[in-house]
């Protein structure tokens, strides 16, 4: 950690476009730079994949939240969401190969319903997001404990577990492609796609001004609803994915919606909505696993994972509070 | 030019500043004597706002040097340009409406006695600094949200005072005044050069400009033009080195009778919770110019055209057809584009680029028919059609000067080819310039076969652009006035006669 924040600060030092890329691509370049002088095996493709296919899911998160903060909004539910879809998979699916398909296409519409009403009480009922998903966090952690009995049931098919822990072998020059990997890949190009579209930027303009949005036609509700089952999906996919890496527990979502902000707050987005973009967000989940990886092989204390969090997310908000206040 | 006076307060040498890459000043010079008042004048965007807040330490230059009382000076921010002695007066006043006149000159350095804030004294102590500017009616234990405008500029001023400023930056100071308060004001200014003080006084308004000032300096795009004693110029003059040509032709020329289409736009007996039974006809080809006081329901009635907030009661029909116009989207769908007078809280979307502002309403209504290049290349068309100088379509659009932001917004519309286009102040906070450039595009907008109905309170622009004119009073429409109508018509009708009974 001490090596990381003095390298961190020449960033503020450029001239860079606000909301741009290329401050979180310089800390990642450095954090790859002294993750190579540590642990140079690390850099080898096929460790590089597999870490890659492992951070898929923060990522997928990381994107989802993008759609929500962008917009002015928030969504502190996606870590509770991943822990139910990761729970009732199991127990739905109880091991028979035959149900995976329909709890995959279960999950995502669960995903999807779970954004929905997010993002009607958010916008119809004029909740403040941070308390609609803050409520949704708690009602589904509470919903999932009383459905199981306190104890997860069944299992996950391996069918199921293998979009998470499977991978195409013996790919020339990489090695070992993980299936998430290719999963993250295919829906980042979508994301980046979807913002370049109308939608995105109108996503974009609501979060900057919702009154000028509104008056020019756009309905920011609806748009910004949209957003929230986004995030949703994200969490249905990532939740498939680490249910697969990693099984079934109540714990599998746990923290990853600060988890993701952070991410999204270290991309350069701006909280309150209306900068950024999605590019920055995803390299800043990744940017923040990088950073988690780097502070194990220097032996810090995996403890100290979400006082790290908690830092970079004062730091981030900080140092662009200053910069778009600056002449 | 004039040889500057022995000893300046303030002097200014080629003063710079980008933001983003864009120069807005560009080698300023300019030097301040005491007891002088120095306007500077220049269209929105000649880099005027940027130059005052360098002064006051709001931004720190890029290049050149800030001289003040004889020292070279690096201010740190405007309490530490305040603490020199530099004292800035804004459009929009920074008091406190709750606290008392006293309070708020006084306010982060109380006078205190054994530890506590010494009230009787800065009572006195401030009704003293008004006696010492020729203002003896303003109670100093006076809460300042009771105060009109002209009086809560006085607390400004002297709150200014209190911190023994020596240079006064005065922006835009009768903006908010009425007729009368502007003597006041007037009277105000002198007997701060009387102590000495330097003033640099921004101002659109030449007539101001020319009662006040001893020298002129004029920028235009970032540059200095000229700097001139007042007495040796004429406003003409002032104009051209603003513009960089004669405003001869103020006014486009207004529609021929057989221009004027059929009616588009009708309402009959419509009304919601700021209107009442409000009959008017819109014409297609015709600029109707709405007339009437704040709040006497000019944009209400716009809004409600526009569906932001519907009329619930009486008939509107759009070509014959009657039509429910429940919100914005339903009113863009059938033709209609609304500019708001409030650019900055919901005309622009302030972060994202100028192009983005542009696409916004097509973006969010309409599918892109031909294609999203095609569109796109369109809306940049219309962007080099309007004129937006000194910035690029990806500028973010908060960086532009007012007049460029509004024409932003006009492409925005434009893009939807509306046939009823509703401004509403289209032309507030914007330069000579860009004014004459917007009053062009309405006029050519209506030749092109559009209804326009046009909101103003400045009455120059309001007689001169329309074609009819309506006037609201209280909700409801107080009368029609013709082409060539007179200032004291539109007046007579926007106060009512009730003004005189009462009086």
């Amino acid at each position: 950690m001490q090596t990381v924040q003095p390298r961190s600060l020449p960033l503020r030092l450029p001239r860079v476009r606000p909301g741009g890329v290329l401050p979180i691509l310089a800390i990642l370049a450095v954090l790859l730079v002294l993750v190579g002088i540590r642990q140079p095996d690390f850099l080898a493709p096929q460790s590089l994949m597999s870490f890659l296919g492992r951070s898929a899911p923060i990522i997928l998160l990381a994107a989802g939240q993008y759609f929500v903060i962008v917009s002015g909004e928030f969504d502190l539910s996606v870590g509770s969401l991943v822990t139910a879809q990761v729970v009732v998979a199991a127990r739905l699916i109880d091991s028979d190969p035959a149900r995976t398909w329909p709890v995959v296409l279960l999950l995502l519409a669960f995903g999807a319903l779970v954004g929905l009403v997010n993002g009607l009480i958010t916008t119809r009922l004029r909740v403040p997001s941070f308390i609609t998903t803050l409520g949704m966090f708690l009602i589904l952690v509470g919903a999932v404990y009383l459905w199981s009995d306190g104890a997860p049931k069944g299992g996950l098919s391996e069918e199921f577990r293998r979009f998470g822990r499977r991978a195409f072998e013996d790919v020339p020059l990489l090695g070992r492609v993980p299936y998430a990997l290719l999963v993250l890949v295919v829906l980042a190009v979508a994301a980046v796609l979807l913002m370049r579209s109308d939608f995105g930027r109108t996503l974009v303009a609501v979060g900057d001004n919702p009154r000028t949005a509104e008056l020019s036609g756009v309905r920011v509700w609806r748009t910004r609803t949209f957003a929230f089952i986004l995030s949703g999906l994200a969490a249905a996919v990532a939740a498939i994915l680490l249910g697969g890496y990693s099984g079934v527990s109540f714990q599998a979502g746990a923290g990853l919606e600060f988890g993701a902000i952070t991410a999204v707050v270290l991309g350069g987005v701006a909280l309150g909505g209306g900068r950024g973009a999605v590019v920055g967000a995803m390299l800043g989940a990744l940017t923040l696993e990088l950073l988690f990886a780097l502070m194990n092989f220097y032996g810090v204390s995996g403890a100290l994972r979400s006082t790290v969090q908690g830092g970079i997310i004062l730091l981030a908000v900080a140092v662009s509070a200053t910069r778009s206040s600056s002449r | 030019m004039s040889d500057p006076p022995p000893t300046p307060l303030l002097t200014l040498r080629g003063i710079g500043k980008s933001f983003l890459g864009v120069r807005v000043l560009d080698d300023v010079d300019l030097d301040v004597a005491p007891g002088e008042v120095h306007a500077v004048v220049g269209e929105n965007g000649a880099g005027k706002s940027t130059l005052m807040k360098i002064v006051s330490g709001g931004y720190a230059p890029d290049g050149g040097t800030v001289e003040f009382a004889g020292a070279t000076r690096t201010f740190r921010g405007p309490r530490d340009a305040q603490r020199a002695g530099i004292g800035i007066i804004h459009q929009e006043f920074n008091l406190l409406p709750e606290r008392t006149v006293a309070e708020n000159v006084y306010l982060g350095h109380e006078p205190v006695r054994r530890g506590l804030v010494d009230r009787r004294g800065m009572v006195e102590r401030t009704t003293r600094l008004l006696a010492s500017i020729g203002e003896t009616t303003l109670p100093a234990d006076a809460r300042v949200g009771q105060l009109g405008v002209a009086q809560q500029q006085v607390v400004e001023i002297a709150k200014a005072l209190a911190l023994d400023a020596r240079l006064l930056i005065m922006d835009e100071p009768t903006a908010a005044l009425a007729d009368h308060e502007v003597e006041l004001l007037y009277g105000l200014v002198r007997r701060l050069q009387e102590r000495g003080i330097g003033l640099l006084y921004v101002s659109h308004r030449l007539a101001e400009v020319f009662d006040l000032s001893s020298r002129i300096t004029v920028l235009k795009d970032g540059r200095r033009v000229t700097t001139v004693d007042t007495e040796s110029t004429t406003a003409d003059e002032l104009v051209r080195h603003m513009v960089g040509r004669e405003l001869s032709s103020y006014y486009p020329d207004r529609a021929a009778p057989e221009d004027r289409g059929p009616v588009r736009l009708n309402l009959r007996d419509a009304g919601n919770r700021k209107l009442r039974d409000v009959n008017l006809q819109l014409r297609a080809g015709e600029v109707l110019g709405i007339g009437g006081l704040q709040g006497s329901g000019r944009s209400a009635l716009a809004r409600a055209i526009f569906g932001v907030s519907p009329f619930t009661t009486g008939d509107v029909t759009l070509d014959d057809r009657p039509v429910r116009l429940r919100s914005p989207r339903t009113a863009m769908r059938a033709g209609i584009a609304y500019v708001t007078e409030d650019r900055k809280g919901e005309g622009i979307v302030p972060r994202q680029s100028v192009l983005d502002n542009a696409l916004l309403a097509s973006r969010a209504v309409f599918a892109a028919r031909s294609g999203r290049p095609a569109r796109t290349a369109r809306v940049r068309e219309l962007l080099a059609a309007v004129e937006i100088r000194g910035a690029g379509d990806d500028q973010e659009i908060r960086f532009l000067s007012g007049g460029n932001q509004q024409k932003v917004v006009l492409a925005r519309w434009l893009a939807l080819n509306p046939r009823i286009l509703l401004f509403d102040e289209p032309t507030r906070g914007i330069d000579v310039g860009a004014k004459s450039a917007i009053h062009d595009l309405v006029r050519r907008l209506a030749r092109d076969g559009a209804a326009v109905l046009m909101i103003s309170s400045d009455l120059p622009e309001l007689l001169g652009m329309s074609d009819r004119i309506v006037v609201m009073r209280d909700g409801h429409v107080a009368g029609e006035l013709p082409a060539g109508a007179t200032e004291e018509e539109v007046v007579a009708l926007a106060v009512g006669t009730a003004l005189e009974t009462t009086a």
